[in-house]
């Protein structure tokens, strides 16, 4: 009861900033980049953290999953309007419902492409599986410079639909899966192959199949995000999914802590919002990006917040620790 | 009665190094069998080979009537094998509970969407693996740091969490690479009573060791390897007095 009230509440929450709140207002658009980091950093959270594999080529899923919910609401609204009468339904409605499908078929793609990508990593190891990921995610940025339906180098415009509403409940959607995960038979099988492949596999866990597991989930999620971020501004450009992309994914899941989705939601919306403030900082963001991962690595090698959780119940049993010492 | 493991001329070789030579090894169900030799023997090539994680060069491996011969190594598990390791090999990132909770791999069942949807039989179950978890924490001793991270402890009861794992698992048979080095005497006293109870459990148990010392009172049957090969075979006072045996272990003559 408690958990459905919880839901109700977040549902609540998203519908009426949906209703009072201008998502073209600066702050709103800092805030909703915010969410799609956090979508990305919370997702490569689970093939990094979670599963132990080095991937640095998440913004390759980020952008099949944008260029793959963009194709089909560009190219596939008509049909839509036509085929299931959405052109009588009110425009709030249309366009929600034109949103979710660009985003289940960002996902399905971006799975895809995850489960394709999550093959060699059963090979790979290290330094290597990092090296075929990078290739990966240059490759899908090369392929669509190279495809003129989709703007080629010039960028894809389609229609924009911004809409606090979906991408506030999908970030908050996949960072409940994600720790949900964690705390799963399932996400355990994840961390014991991180930990001790063979320790792992004489325990029964099929080491080939969670590798995968954690490719194609960890896809589907940053081509959730990759969908909506599509309909953002209503244009893509092949370069915004370089291997720059890439790597900001990456610092913000170490500098979080390998392994800590509370750690990646912090480190995301932190190194999102300081850039779009900041003039300077965002001059010399790789700079700063680099001395941050430099000097966490020499400080807390562990990232910001280890493999910790924030959860309300250890809030409130700390509340309690404290309480009884000074009674 | 039929072997419920079974080693059939396995044969092991490491480029020009031949560590298992044309073993033929049996494990009876119910048994407390040991396997003994001196370092270097090839006793932990024979244990990887026997839970599928080296292949075989040549030979066959049959558990429970079925060949492991070209599977995986996750299959042996699902045929109620489960091991320890010499250099014990806990999941360090993890807590004590927790690694114990991942030993309930092989009978829990449910699958990645009702783990990360939060679905009933998520729930159902995970109470199941954290009752079963307590239940072998208990029987190790590891009660009172369910919660601790599994690295923070002592070399002794991180043995201890490593048995406490494999047994989580409800395996046919349970094998142990030298369980009792780097124990206490104490530590190794209440490890032989532990492995008493799970015989009397009805689990069959493999026990690997170079000191005889330790296996000679408690098991059943022994087996003795030297380089690579079986040298003789028997209760423990029959191996005891074999003069390959003694041969082998020139210098630390058994009493
Ligand atoms: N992975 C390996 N690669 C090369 N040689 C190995 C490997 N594993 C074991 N050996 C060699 O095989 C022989 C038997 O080793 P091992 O089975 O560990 O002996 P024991 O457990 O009886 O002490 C040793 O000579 C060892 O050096
Ligand atoms: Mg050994």
């Amino acid at each position: 009861m408690l958990r459905g009230g919880k839901a109700l509440l977040v549902l609540g929450l998203l519908l009426l900033l949906q209703l009072t709140v201008d998502p073209n207002h600066y702050v709103s658009r800092v805030l909703l980049l915010s969410c799609f980091s956090v979508m990305l950093a919370v997702s490569l959270n689970i093939i990094n953290g979670y599963a132990g594999q080095f991937s640095i080529g998440h913004a390759g899923f980020y952008a099949v999953g944008a260029y793959t919910g963009a194709s089909l609401s560009h190219f596939g609204r008509e049909w839509m309007e036509a085929s299931l009468g959405l052109a009588s339904f009110p425009a709030w409605l249309a366009d929600s419902a034109v949103l979710l499908a660009a985003v289940v078929a960002g996902s399905v793609a971006a799975a895809v492409a995850g489960f394709i990508v999550g093959l060699p990593s059963l090979r790979l190891r290290g330094d290597y599986l990092a090296i075929a990921t990078l290739g990966f995610g240059e490759l899908i940025r090369v392929i669509f410079i190279n495809i003129d339906r989709v703007g080629g180098a010039r960028g894809f415009s389609i229609a924009p639909i911004n809409s606090i509403f979906w991408i506030g409940l999908f970030t908050v959607g996949i960072v409940w899966l994600s720790r949900n995960l964690l705390n799963s038979r399932q996400g355990r099988a994840l961390q014991a192959l991180r930990d001790d492949e063979t320790a792992a596999s004489v325990l029964g866990i099929n080491i080939t199949s969670y590798k995968v597991m954690a490719f194609v989930l960890s896809a589907a999620m940053a081509g959730c995000a990759g969908a909506l971020y599509a309909h953002f501004d209503g244009y893509l450009q092949p370069d915004s999914f370089n291997f720059i992309r890439s790597i900001e994914i990456i610092i913000m899941v170490v500098l979080g802590g390998l392994g800590s989705t509370t750690g990646a939601v912090i480190a995301a919306v932190v190194l999102t919002v300081l850039p779009e403030t900041l003039r300077e900082f965002a001059d010399y963001r790789m700079v700063i990006y680099s001395a941050l991962l430099v000097i966490c690595m020499l400080v807390r090698p562990q990232g910001l917040l280890g493999t910790s959780e924030f959860s309300w119940a250890s809030l409130r049993s700390r509340g309690k620790e404290t309480g009884g010492g000074l009674a | 009665m039929a072997a419920l493991i079974q080693a059939v001329q396995v044969t092991r070789a490491f480029g020009g190094l031949v560590a298992v030579n044309s073993v033929d090894f049996s494990v009876r169900r119910g048994q407390m069998k040991a396997l003994i030799g001196p370092n270097g023997a090839g006793k932990s090539t024979l244990l990887n080979l026997l839970t599928g994680i080296t292949p075989v060069t040549s030979g066959d491996i049959i558990i429970d009537g079925s060949s492991i011969r070209g599977r995986p190594a996750f299959h042996a598990a699902t045929l109620g094998l489960a091991r320890t390791f010499q250099n014990v090999r806990l999941f360090e990132n993890m807590t004590v509970i927790e690694n114990v909770m991942v030993g309930c791999h092989s009978w829990t069942r449910q699958g990645i969407a009702s783990g990360a949807l939060r679905w009933i039989g998520h729930w159902r179950e995970e109470r199941l693996i954290i009752e079963e978890s307590h239940r072998q924490l208990g029987r190790v001793g590891l009660e009172a740091e369910a919660g601790a991270d599994a690295a923070s402890l002592p070399f002794g009861k991180q043995r201890m969490l490593e048995i406490a794992r494999a047994l989580a698992g409800h395996p046919q048979v349970l094998m142990l690479d030298e369980p009792a080095s780097g124990l206490s005497t104490r530590e190794t006293a209440e490890l032989s009573s532990l492995l008493r109870q799970i015989v009397s459990e009805g689990v069959t148990v493999l026990l690997v060791d170079h000191d005889m010392q330790f296996v000679m009172d408690i098991s059943d049957e022994v087996t003795v390897l030297d380089q690579g090969r079986t040298i003789a075979e028997g209760t423990p006072e029959q191996v005891q007095s074999d003069a390959a045996v003694i041969a082998a272990y020139l210098g630390t003559e058994p009493n």
